[in-house]
């Protein structure tokens, strides 16, 4: 396929800014349970702002990817049979509850919603960060099923997607969070540095699982079920057309064989290991590791960048059967 | 239920491109407004279609043979295209089984072309907005036209009549006769989405002569049941000019 820059930017912005929010809502759990020290109002709310600026990022790139993005309201009426629908409706749906959970922190306005059996008290920014948190993750399972649906893209059709997008999209949230906490002069990069470092890994493996069985894929349909000519041997003469056209343009990179496998290191480089090792260096670092988490979070999201384009770049339309010069 | 579709035979088929540009012309021409043409006569230039005629080499030289392969929407009963659309703006019509692209709602995505393993959905570089074949829905039911006349673009322009026009759901039809009695055949029948459009496959054309049939067979009484093999010099004797 065509990788677009407009859905990379869309999928890689939210997923940091869906895993930002969760490392966040994370941090006020372990603050209310005694397991971290506890924050202020300001540190959640200028987290949530940052939260919401790749939210909004994102969805502002979405609107490059669209012919029309003046209609883009419609895209709301179709979630029973659509993933994309869905998608649309969960996105702004989160980002009401990010930018609620942010101001109720930055207002400090935090009343006790309900109690639990049990005396527990429910307090408001607890239930906000709770429903978040599910959007969050139905949000990741929204944006991963529009491709993971696509029964025709077969690097695509796996629940390896998924895995892959809510684990890439919540370690480079937590990397960013634990940059955030350091610059802040918060004391929780060892417990967010320690759980980037697991999601990292967690990525890494199940990203290199789908490396696996995309490189094993036999294609369902052949130039002989294309057009239904049983002989081993059809070599295409003509396109039909000269010049370009859509299907010669949208569902191939046009770039060669190494430029792609080039790709792949580097984003199995930049998303995974340089930030796994920057991550580690801060646990052990003597000195403000600001800046190192800074630079782990920059290389991890210019990583992802180099991933989705080459999610993108590796899956092969069935189409391209009847545009050979194109494949 | 109604399931209008196209049978294109590729025996017939020569490739010519007339239902291309026909289709073209047709729907470049209608009120859903034009299909674009980028740099026409310019170096690259681009332009929506809905119909393509590819041509394919099968076999191995000298062994072998040209195929040609007209390609459009084909319609499927079970189109992976439609459930896909956010806005619904691409639909299959309950009362004919066309599949169809509402213009004013879609939002040009490109999700469904995504989600079609065909690659028969084209978005138009101008109008923003995913396109694809109508089975000339504004023709075949437009009552201004004589009835002959009420077929797609496509179907009234091939000159080897390789396009037939009907409903697929009829067992009498036209095109369910040539698709039951030649084989017809579906696209990629691997996915389960169910082409309604059916291509029928190429064939040899092949006139037997048996052993009797070159004897007379009319004569009643067999008495010249081996033609007379005359001699070198006398002048030759055929059916024609009996004796």
């Amino acid at each position: 396929m065509h990788p677009a820059f407009s859905v990379i930017f869309l999928t890689t912005l939210i997923g940091a800014g869906q895993g930002l929010f969760i490392a966040l809502f994370l941090v006020e759990s372990l603050g209310l349970l005694g397991m971290a020290p506890m924050q202020n109002g300001t540190f959640f709310a200028f987290g949530i702002l940052a939260s919401l600026i790749l939210l909004g990022l994102g969805l502002f790139a979405s609107f490059f990817h669209l012919g029309r993005p003046e209609r883009a309201w419609r895209t709301a009426t179709k979630w029973r049979t659509s993933w994309l629908s869905r998608e649309v409706i969960v996105l702004p749906a989160f980002m009401g509850v990010v930018f609620l959970y942010g101001l109720a922190h930055w207002l400090n306005f935090n009343p006790t919603l309900f109690t639990l059996p049990g005396d527990h008290p429910v307090l408001a920014t607890v239930a906000l960060g709770a429903v978040g948190t599910l959007l969050a993750v139905a949000l990741y399972v929204s944006t991963a099923m529009i491709y993971a649906a696509v029964k025709f893209l077969q690097e695509w059709h796996s629940p390896l997607t998924v895995v892959n997008y809510t684990l890439l999209g919540a370690a480079s949230g937590f990397t960013l969070a634990t940059a955030y906490a350091a610059w802040s002069g918060a004391q929780l990069v060892p417990v967010l540095a320690s759980t980037a470092i697991v999601l990292t890994l967690l990525g890494l493996g199940t990203r290199i699982a789908s490396l696996i069985r995309n490189a094993r894929i036999k294609p369902k349909s052949t130039l002989q079920t294309a057009i239904g000519i049983k002989h081993p041997r059809i070599v295409q003469k003509s396109q039909g057309f000269m010049g370009g056209s859509f299907n010669t343009r949208e569902f191939f990179h046009h770039k060669s064989d190494g430029f792609v496998r080039t790709v792949k290191w580097v984003f199995l480089i930049a998303a995974f290991g340089i930030p796994t090792a920057l991550l580690a260096l801060s646990l052990v670092m003597t000195v403000d590791p600001t800046n190192v988490l800074i630079a782990a979070a920059l290389i991890q999201y210019f990583g992802l960048l180099a991933e989705r384009w080459f999610f993108f770049a590796q899956a092969n339309h069935p189409q391209n059967l009847y545009y050979q010069s194109a494949s | 239920m109604t399931q209008l579709a196209l049978v294109i035979d590729l025996n017939v088929c020569v490739g010519c491109h007339a239902c291309v540009t026909s289709c073209k012309e047709w729907n470049t021409s209608g009120e859903a407004g034009p299909l674009v043409d980028l740099r026409p006569y310019d170096a690259d230039p681009t332009g929506t279609f809905f119909n393509r005629v590819q041509t394919f080499e099968v076999g191995e030289y000298p062994n072998t043979e040209t195929v040609h392969f007209p390609k459009s929407c084909l319609h499927c009963e079970e189109p992976p295209c439609v459930p896909v659309c956010p806005t619904g703006a691409s639909y299959k019509r309950e009362e004919d089984g066309i599949v169809l692209v509402d213009y004013d709602k879609c939002i040009g995505c490109k999700y469904c072309s995504w989600a079609c393993p065909y690659g028969v959905r084209e978005v138009d570089a101008k109008r923003r907005v995913m396109t694809k074949c109508t089975l000339c829905v504004d023709r075949i039911y437009d009552e201004a036209l004589p009835e002959w006349d009420r077929k797609p673009a496509c179907v009234r322009a091939c000159p080897t009549n390789a396009r037939l026009f009907g409903d697929v759901h009829d067992p009498d039809s036209e095109v369910s006769t040539a698709i039951r009695e030649n084989g017809g055949y579906q696209l990629m029948p691997e996915w389960g989405t169910k082409p309604a459009n059916h291509y029928l496959p190429r064939h040899k054309t092949r006139i037997t002569v048996r052993e009797d049939e070159l004897e007379r067979s009319d004569n009643p009484l067999r008495i010249d049941s081996k033609l007379p093999k005359p001699d070198r010099d006398e002048p030759s004797l055929d059916d024609v000019t009996s004796w």
